[in-house]
């Protein structure tokens, strides 16, 4: 209660200073009439209420002040009450307090005068001890000096103990620890033989490490600590690197010389014998570099300098046996040039491709990535190489089988009128079919190395140049370029049939016309292809060129050689003939017949290749006779007039033959033809009849032999019309062959046209 | 000299054969004979006169047949040979003869209608032996020998003294076509070569011995019409034919030919060496050209060939400084010097004269007679290399 009723009025009187404090000065006035503050004067509050207030509120007033005055005595009262209750209570507390510190002093003191004592004693006992001590000190470490020594003097003894038992660890760690006090004292004699002792010992121990090294049957992890050992005795971590490296190194050979044994082995396939180059000499040389690394390059205490030695030893020797491993696996990816599945062999490079990246990661410096690629590069290479051989061969088979179908007789004496079948055609579109089959096939066999699920065909290193200077230079061009080579080859140095040249001839018009341009879209399209701006691309354009060059070349040749050959059968009949003495033409020779025939057969061979380019310009069928009759009498007409005149004008028509060549061109007999029938057939025609004319000039004839020549070019002109282009320039060559002979004729004397018709007409 | 147009000279007939008077050193001259059945044959003397680019002519009378074959004499300028065939009884004999053009005073024979005589020195007696083919002069002055090929036969005749009698005589004896149609007489080794060539085979042949020395066979596809020795390079010759090539050949080596030129699209009749440049070879042919072709890799004139004539025993040591040295210089380039088409019937013969050496002469067979020179563009490149090497 009186605590209450001190903290209210406390309150009050807080608040009061927090009021006049923050009033001060604004309302001075009002404080007069505050009760409760120190300013107050109750006479002016008196009056001012006085004043003020009616007579009720004064009452109210008042009563309200007596009831404030008698609260406020009340608290007081409490207030006086409470704070005496507090002082008795606190006097009694003193006063106890003051007998507890009077019992607590005295036993103070004792503990005071103990304390004393005990020091006294302390002191006393350490004095007597004081000497005793130093001397068990120095004892102790005489103890310890001998307990040394003595380790000393048994070490030798126990090093041999631990070798024999072949605690190699242990000795290792006695004789690490009495190394250096042997090297301290070895100046003193029994310490040297100590030493001496020990080193033959230890030396011994490192021999014996080193032949565990060399142990081939140790594993890994125990070579890992016999040098872990031989190191901490101080061997040079140089010979040892060396060391370590020549028996693991003979470990991984046999593994090398496993696979070797099975390179032969035809019923190991390639897939397997890449795996047991993988498990045996990649696993191998991965744990040999894994323990290399552990030993010698990853230690604390390393030393730039022999690190970067060992490491280059470690790739060297890396390098050495993966040289090995790659050849092995080289020769063995060679071997598999019987076989014609690449699916196995893809499977097999690219399992290797794999194993070597892994290995990469283990082995940064030795480039491997870069090998495996080239290997599998090479690989690949060899492969194409493989199928340009193929194909190069399967050229040979075909233009073998083509000599051989043009051998056979059905073919040659083929009949122009069944139209249907052109064996000729066919043989040409079989070939090029079969080639571009066997093309197509190869390439199929060689997108497996671009398979999506190949590792290294993603590698540009690979693809790029596998694709483009492989398969699409190093393959398709190349083979077509040989082909083309090969075709002209044999317009050079012609064998076998001249119909094979004219084959040939539609056969490399069908590659320029379809073939290279399909074959390299087809490559493109199969191998991704794309023209990048600097790589040399050989254009389409440019083999397709040299294809069409290679036909001409080759219509060309054929054009010589067939004409050639009918020169040949005309020069002789010519050089062989007595035109001196000869009888009456009652024949056409039969060479000429011989000739026409040939010239037809050669016609219809032609034809089954080469159309006619202008529309049959010719009729073939009904009034040829009609033609050659008229063509005859064209002809004729040029000499009818010589038999009447005399020899000098004979002579002069020499001189008019040449003023009618000055009108009309040069005849190139040797020239080049084109792709059509007719000037293939002009071609071949002009080249006999040149051969003729010049075969006539070195001849001397009589009136016969001359009458027989007008009988050949006659029944020459009857057939060989149809097949040429121009007839006039058949009809020149006539005119120039039988004036020739007439030339070279001693009595001459023309025979009646009507006669040659006659003759030739007969047969 | 400006004028480099060619001077065509008409003979009346027919004609096959030509050759320059060889022992004519100062002027240009060349023999023509003509083929005539029914009239007297002529044989041509025809002077170029290169001052005036004219050309004069003497006739002489050959009446005794139509001539194949015509070859000067190079220790003689007046004395010739000639093939030729007459008609007896409906049988063709072939014989040579040969014959000494006559002195006489140019200028009282401006009548050329009336041909002159020669003076018949030999008759060669071949008859027995076949169907003559070639005449062939021995190519030095001193020794006045000739060779006939009759058919299969070579005939060494002497003709130095009065009486003519053959001084060596072997044949050809091989199956097949055997008659010898051409051949030439090796100038290099002492005179003691030759070479003759029938159908496709060249065939050289030690006059000594008189064995075969070396084989050609197939040289040409077709029949070998002519061959030449290169004058001035030993082992170098040249052969042509009816396959429309010329090759040349090292006969060191008869496997292959060194190399081949197929500019012709006919048969190639004669094939000629420049005497003094023999990168320039002369080829006729029966499609009315003549084509002068430059061969200089192979001639005696490249530097290569010059240099290796001289360090022969270095063997190939000095092979890479011969080519820097050809690398040095920009080299006369292999092909066609020029093409002549100023003939419009075959042309069975081209000769090069023996006094100027860029003149050449052609005849054709409707008897045309081309003289040509060759082109000044070629001949100052081949006088400024000369002179570049001294």
């Amino acid at each position: 209660m009186s605590s209450a009723a001190d903290s209210n009025s406390d309150g009050r009187r807080n608040r009061g200073m927090l009021k006049s404090y923050y009033t001060q000065g604004e309302n001075s006035g009002d404080k007069q009439f505050d009760l409760d503050d120190s300013s107050f004067k109750p006479d002016q509050y008196l009056d001012f209420l006085l004043k003020k207030s009616s007579l009720n509120e004064l009452m109210h007033q008042e009563e309200e002040i007596v009831q404030n005055i008698r609260s406020l005595d009340s608290e007081m009262q409490t207030l006086v009450y409470e704070n005496y209750n507090k002082f008795i209570t606190a006097t009694e507390t003193i006063r106890k307090m003051k007998s507890d510190f009077g019992q607590m002093e005295e036993e103070m003191k004792a503990l005071s005068e103990n304390m004393d004592n005990i020091c006294d004693l302390s002191s006393s006992v350490s004095d007597t001890l004081q000497q005793k001590r130093s001397g068990i000190r120095k004892l102790a470490g005489v103890h310890t000096l001998l307990q040394k020594l003595q380790f000393l003097f048994e070490l030798p003894a126990r090093l041999k103990k631990c070798i024999e038992m072949e605690a190699y660890n242990q000795a290792v760690r006695y004789y690490t620890r009495a190394r250096a006090v042997l090297n301290q004292y070895q100046h003193m004699p029994t310490f040297a033989g100590i030493s001496q002792d020990c080193g033959s010992i230890i030396y011994e121990l490192g021999n014996a490490l080193k032949e565990k090294l060399r142990d081939s049957e140790a594993s890994s992890k125990q070579l890992a600590e016999y040098v872990d050992l031989l190191l901490q005795l101080e061997e040079p971590a140089d010979s040892l690197c060396d060391e370590y490296l020549i028996s693991a190194r003979s470990r991984v050979d046999e593994k090398v010389q496993e696979l070797e044994d099975v390179l032969e082995d035809n019923s190991v396939d390639i897939l397997e014998f890449v795996d047991i180059g993988c498990n045996g000499v990649l696993s191998n040389v991965s744990l040999l570099v894994v323990a290399y690394n552990d030993m010698f390059l990853n230690r604390a205490k390393a030393n730039t300098e022999l690190d970067s030695i060992a490491l280059q030893k470690v790739s060297a020797l890396v390098k050495e046996i993966l040289h090995k491993f790659f050849e092995l696996i080289q020769k063995r990816v060679q071997l598999e040039k019987q076989t014609g599945d690449n699916a196995i062999l893809v499977r097999a490079l690219d399992r290797f491709h794999r194993r070597l990246q892994a290995m990469n990661k283990l082995l940064p410096t030795a480039e491997l990535a870069t090998l495996a690629t080239e290997i599998v590069y090479n690989a690949a290479k060899d492969r194409i190489d493989h199928y340009y051989q193929a194909l190069t061969d399967h050229l040979g088979h075909c233009i073998t089988d083509i000599r051989q179908a043009l051998a056979a007789p059905k073919l040659i004496s083929s009949n122009l009128d069944e139209n249907s079948s052109t064996p000729l055609q066919n043989l040409v579109q079989t070939s090029v079919s079969s080639l571009v089959e066997q093309i197509k096939a190869v390439l199929a066999n060689l997108q497996a190395f671009i398979a999506t699920d190949i590792t290294f065909a993603m590698k540009s290193t690979f693809r790029r140049p596998f694709c483009f200077d492989g398969v699409r230079e190093g393959l398709v061009v190349r083979f077509l370029r040989r082909m083309l080579e090969y075709l002209n080859e044999l317009c050079e140095k012609p064998s076998g049939p001249a119909t094979l040249l004219l084959l040939l001839s539609k056969l490399a018009t069908i590659l320029e016309e379809s073939t290279i341009g399909y074959l390299l879209v087809l490559v493109d399209e199969q191998f991704l292809i794309v023209q990048e701006g600097d790589v040399q691309f050989t254009n389409p354009q440019t083999l397709k060129d040299e294809a069409k060059a290679a036909a001409k070349k080759l219509l060309n040749n054929y054009v010589r050689l067939e004409g050639q050959t009918l020169s040949h059968m005309v020069r002789k009949s010519v050089e062989t003939r007595d035109w001196l003495n000869t009888i009456e033409p009652r024949n056409v020779r039969a060479v000429m017949k011989r000739v026409v025939e040939d010239t037809s057969s050669i016609d219809s061979q032609v034809g089954q290749l080469y159309d006619d380019m202008e529309e049959q310009k010719k009729d073939r069928g009904s009034d040829s006779t009609k033609r050659s009759a008229s063509g005859l009498m064209k002809s004729s007409k040029t000499w009818s007039f010589t038999p009447s005149t005399t020899a000098a004008v004979l002579d002069n028509s020499a001189f008019m033959t040449n003023i009618s060549k000055l009108f009309s061109d040069k005849i190139d007999i040797f020239s080049e033809v084109d792709a059509s029938r007719a000037s293939i057939m002009t071609g071949i025609i002009k080249i006999v009849l040149k051969t003729l004319l010049e075969c006539v000039r070195l001849r001397t004839f009589s009136k016969y032999g001359l009458q027989q020549v007008q009988v050949d070019t006659h029944y020459l002109q009857m057939y060989l019309w149809r097949f040429v282009q121009d007839e006039n320039l058949v009809h020149r060559l006539l005119d120039e062959i039988v004036s020739s002979s007439l030339h070279r004729c001693i009595e001459p004397s023309l025979m009646e046209n009507s006669v040659i018709e006659l003759i030739c007409e007969r047969g | 000299m400006e004028d480099e147009a060619a001077v065509i000279y008409g003979l009346e007939f027919q004609c096959r054969c030509l050759t320059a008077q060889i022992a004519e050193t100062e002027l240009i001259k060349f023999l023509a004979g003509t083929q005539s059945l029914k009239h007297d044959n002529q044989v041509h003397l025809i002077e170029y006169d290169d001052d005036h680019n004219t050309v004069s002519k003497d006739v002489y009378a050959h009446n005794v047949g139509e001539i194949w074959h015509i070859a000067a004499c190079p220790w003689d300028k007046t004395i010739f040979s000639t093939i030729y065939s007459k008609t007896v009884e409906s049988k063709r004999e072939v014989t040579s003869t040969l014959w000494k053009i006559p002195e006489s005073d140019k200028h009282s024979s401006q009548d050329n209608h009336h041909a002159k005589e020669l003076t018949k020195l030999i008759d060669f007696g071949t008859l027995d032996y076949g169907d003559v083919n070639q005449v062939i002069f021995h190519p030095s002055t001193e020794d006045h020998e000739v060779i006939t090929l009759v058919d299969n036969h070579i005939l060494q005749w002497d003709v130095g003294s009065d009486e003519c009698k053959i001084k060596n005589s072997f044949s050809l004896e091989v199956k097949g076509q055997k008659s010898l149609t051409c051949g030439k007489w090796g100038p290099h080794h002492n005179c003691v070569q030759i070479c003759t060539a029938n159908d496709t085979t060249l065939r050289g042949w030690d006059l000594r011995t008189k064995k075969s020395v070396y084989t050609i066979e197939n040289a040409h596809s077709q029949l070998i019409r002519d061959l030449d020795y290169n004058p001035n390079r030993q082992y170098y010759l040249a052969s042509c034919g009816d396959d429309c090539k010329v090759k040349f050949w090292d006969v060191r080596n008869t496997k292959e030919e060194v190399k081949v030129l197929s500019d012709h699209s006919h048969w190639v009749w004669s094939v000629r060496f420049n005497h003094f440049h023999d990168q320039l070879v002369l080829t006729s042919s029966s499609d009315s050209r003549v084509i002068l072709s430059s061969t200089v890799s192979i001639s005696s004139e490249t530097y290569g060939a010059l240099l290796e004539e001289d360090n022969i025993n270095d063997d190939n040591t000095n092979d890479k400084s011969i080519n820097d040295e050809e690398n040095k210089r920009v080299p006369q380039q292999d092909g066609i010097v020029k093409i002549y088409d100023e003939h419009e019937e075959s042309v069975y013969a081209a000769e090069w004269s023996s006094a100027d050496s860029w003149v050449f002469a052609s005849l054709s067979y409707d008897g045309r007679l081309v003289v040509n020179r060759a082109p000044r563009s070629e001949r100052f490149k081949i006088y400024f290399d000369g002179m570049g090497e001294d």
